[in-house]
Parts: structure tokens; sequence; C-alpha cells
């Protein structure tokens, strides 16, 4: 039985019809946080590349002009940071990861994504295909700032937040499910945010 | 960015207030008898959560204030168009209940070990975890050098003036103002700019661990500041809260 916390109330309506869109334990922002370990890298274009991995070997790379020459999508979700707040209705442009993963032959279950700075995250195969993951390089019809993740992001919106890696350089095919970043300090292994799967053991 | 696995289950306990203390105006630390709190290291922080009468709740996380093996207690800035944080700070009494877990983190935590010398940066009531870790340093009695840049808006929202003022052996302070130019101060009164860095921070021959903690727009200015004044982006730990992040 939680203590009552007298005098305590709810502040803060949700939007019209967020109900329904706004996980538990989270509340509605019309701001976009920036939340990131260490500094934010600033890697030029010219230098940047997009590579598919698997045991140590490069399946397969992409230069930057490379990356925007392949079919992109332009998309409209919702999005959960793990620190509790969401951004309803967030407009992104980039490639989706099954065009990047149809791009090689595998059978691996999970993937890691890697980032400028050392970034990583884990995340199960199943979840980005199918049309649930990007790697974004627009926001809201400009190109994606630096401090959110620019030159490109992944984008994985039905999952917390921190697994849509800022500053994405590549994805690592695992067998095997394997922590990242944040993980590895706690955080959960998957990050249902309908679940309220923050940490471990939730 | 290598870390050491934290394993276990966070659940939740309740926790009774054993003290209240204003620290500024808008500003309060609150210290927590937690009978089952599992121990946390310095730059962690922990989650809250309050349950109204009509059974809403809310959860918000705050830096832990204290070090390792000190009680349990957090600084909380009350933000006017909040939800937790006005409660906490205005509220909230003595002797009240309240849910907690923790500790969370793992990555923005210094621990004696990991020496120095050690750069901290604070933005406003971004100085609470790196107090923990100054109290952290001064109980193990770590000689690791310490320079603490903080920029706070006004004098009067300087947090944990008396302490810092009470400073230690090794550790120099470097305030600065960034909305006010009281005629008696004597610490710079500007915003972090990297000119204000390369007077102030150490040299980056001296490899630096520094730990930057504000809004974004400060910690944006700061960890890009020192990466151009050569530190290793590695050793640049940072925690911000934009916008309504902390709400």
């Amino acid at each position: 039985m939680s203590p009552i916390s007298r005098g305590f109330r709810r502040r803060h309506a949700e939007p019209d019809g967020a109900a329904d869109r706004v996980p538990p334990g989270q509340y509605v922002t019309d701001g976009f946080p920036v939340l990131s370990a260490g500094p934010t890298p600033h890697t030029p274009l010219a230098e940047w590349s997009f590579s598919v991995r698997q045991g140590g070997g490069t399946l397969k790379s992409w230069s930057w002009q490379e990356f925007q020459d392949l079919p992109t999508e332009t998309v409209t979700v919702d999005i959960h940071c793990v620190t509790r707040w969401s951004k309803l209705g967030t407009e992104w442009r980039g490639v989706s990861v099954d065009t990047l993963l149809g791009a090689v032959g595998h059978d691996a279950g999970y993937i890691m994504a890697f980032s400028d700075g050392g970034y990583t995250t884990n995340l199960p195969l199943a979840d980005v295909m199918g049309g649930k993951a990007w790697v974004a390089f627009g926001y809201g019809g400009a190109p994606l700032e630096p401090e959110h993740g620019g030159p490109a992001r992944l984008l994985v919106p039905h999952l917390y937040f921190w697994k849509s890696a800022k500053w994405v350089r590549g994805l690592e095919l695992m067998d095997e499910d394997q922590p990242g970043f944040w993980e590895t300090y706690g955080y959960h292994m998957y990050g249902d945010p309908w679940k309220e799967q923050r940490y471990q053991g939730d | 960015m290598e870390g050491t696995a934290v394993p276990g289950r966070l659940t939740w306990q309740v926790a009774t207030v054993t003290a209240a203390r204003s620290e500024t105006p808008s500003v309060r630390t609150i210290e927590l008898d937690v009978p089952s709190w599992p121990g946390h290291r310095a730059g962690q922080h922990l989650d809250v959560r309050l349950t109204a009468e009509d059974g809403y709740s809310a959860e918000r996380s705050y830096s832990i204030a204290s070090a390792a093996g000190e009680g349990v207690a957090i600084t909380v800035e009350r933000l006017d168009d909040g939800e937790v944080s006005p409660y906490l700070t205005d509220e909230l009494r003595a002797g009240d209940q309240l849910e907690l877990r923790g500790p969370v983190g793992g990555y923005f935590v210094w621990e004696p070990a990991d020496g120095g010398p050690l750069l901290l940066a604070a933005g406003g009531s971004g100085i609470v975890p790196l107090r923990a870790i100054l109290r952290q340093r001064e109980r193990s009695g770590s000689d690791a050098p310490v320079r603490l840049l903080y920029s706070a808006r006004t004098r009067s929202e300087v947090i944990y003036r008396d302490e810092l003022e009470t400073h230690h052996d090794g550790v120099a302070v470097v305030y600065t103002l960034t909305r006010e130019r009281p005629a008696d101060w004597a610490g710079y009164t500007r915003r972090v700019d990297r000119a204000l860095l390369a007077e102030t921070a150490w040299p980056a021959g001296k490899n630096p661990l520094a730990f930057v903690c504000g809004p974004t727009s400060f910690v944006e200015t700061v960890a890009g500041g020192l990466v151009a004044l050569g530190y290793d982006p590695g050793r640049i730990k940072t925690e911000r809260f934009g916008g309504t992040g902390g709400r």
C-alpha cells in the first residue's frame, strides 16, 4: 500500500486524445529534452559511414551520399523517454532498417546499434524489422541537429527512447542478446514503455 | 564508455523524511530514512513516487545529494509548472512518508579509485550530484585535486554555499553568475564559454576526469568546450536536464 501524500494532486491534465497514446508513468512535453552520457560528437559527413557488421567483419557499408540515395520514408510517431517525458506526433525522415538489413544475408536474432562516442544499445531483430525502425537524419522537415543525434540516429519509437541510439554508425548482428551501454548499468534489456520496463527486473 | 554490471531488481520501498532544509528560496534538501537501502555511489540518482488521495501517482528521478555511506538525501529545485517538485519543496515535512527506489545509473559516478584531477562543472541545480562527489572525496580521504566551476543565475541561488565555502584542501571553487553582478562579488559574472573554460579548467595535459551537470545548453557548451581544449571525450561524463525534463 502506497503512503498517501496529503495535498499532492495531479496538476497537468493530459492533452485531448492523448490518453491512449501516453504509456503509464509518462507525461507529455512540447519540448525536446536532451539526455546523453557524454559530449556531442561532430563527425564530418565526409568521414561518416553506416555499416552492418557481424563477427568483426563488415557486411555492407554506405557513405553519407550513398545513404542519402537509399529509399527514404517520412514517419510521424510518438516517442517515450525513460526519464518520463513523452512527445507526441514527431516527424522524422530516414531509411527503414528493413532496407539496410535487406541488403545483407544473415540469420541473426539480435542487433547491437553502435554510435560515435562509444554508445551502444541492443535490440531483438524482430523489433527493428517489419517497418518498426529507421535510421533517421531528418526531424521536423530539417536536418537532425547534433544534440538530438544528428547527423543520423536510430529511431525505434515503440521502445523507450534510449534504444533509439543517437549518432548511430551501424548495426552489429548478433546470435544472442547482449547488453548495450545503459543496459549494462541496470536499465532493462528490452524497454517496453507500455510495460514500464525501465530497469532490470521491471 | 565501459561499465560494471549492476544486477538485481529495483523495488519500491517506503522512506520516511527525517529532515527538510532550505538551501535557497526554491531549493530544499530532504533527508530520508530508507530501511533497506542497498547503498549508493556518488553521482547516482533515485526515483521518487508520490501518490495522491484519489490514487493518482507520479514518479520523478532526482540526483542523490549524499556520499556513499551517508544517509540518503536529495536536493530538489522547485519548478513552478511542475507537479512533483513543488510538493517536495513546499509541502513535505519531517515524518512524512513517500516511496522511492534506487540507486539508478552507474555511469555518472565517481569513486576514489577513479582518481583525478577532477573537473566538476555545474549549472544551477546540476551541482547536486557533484556535491555528492565532493563529499565522497572528503569522506574517503582522496587527495584527487578538484576544480569546481559553478554557474548560477544569482548569488542567492547558489546551493550549498556554506558547505562549498569551507572548501577543503585541493578543492578550488570558481563561481560565475549569469543574471546578477553584485558589487562585492569576487567571482565571474558571465555565461560559461570557451574562454572562461580555458581560464579555469585543468589543462588537458593533466588528463582530467570531467563531470558536467546542468541544463542542456550549459552541458553542450561545457562538454563541447572541453573537447575543444583537448580533453579526452571518453573522460567527460555528462548529465543533462532539458526544458521540462525534470518536472
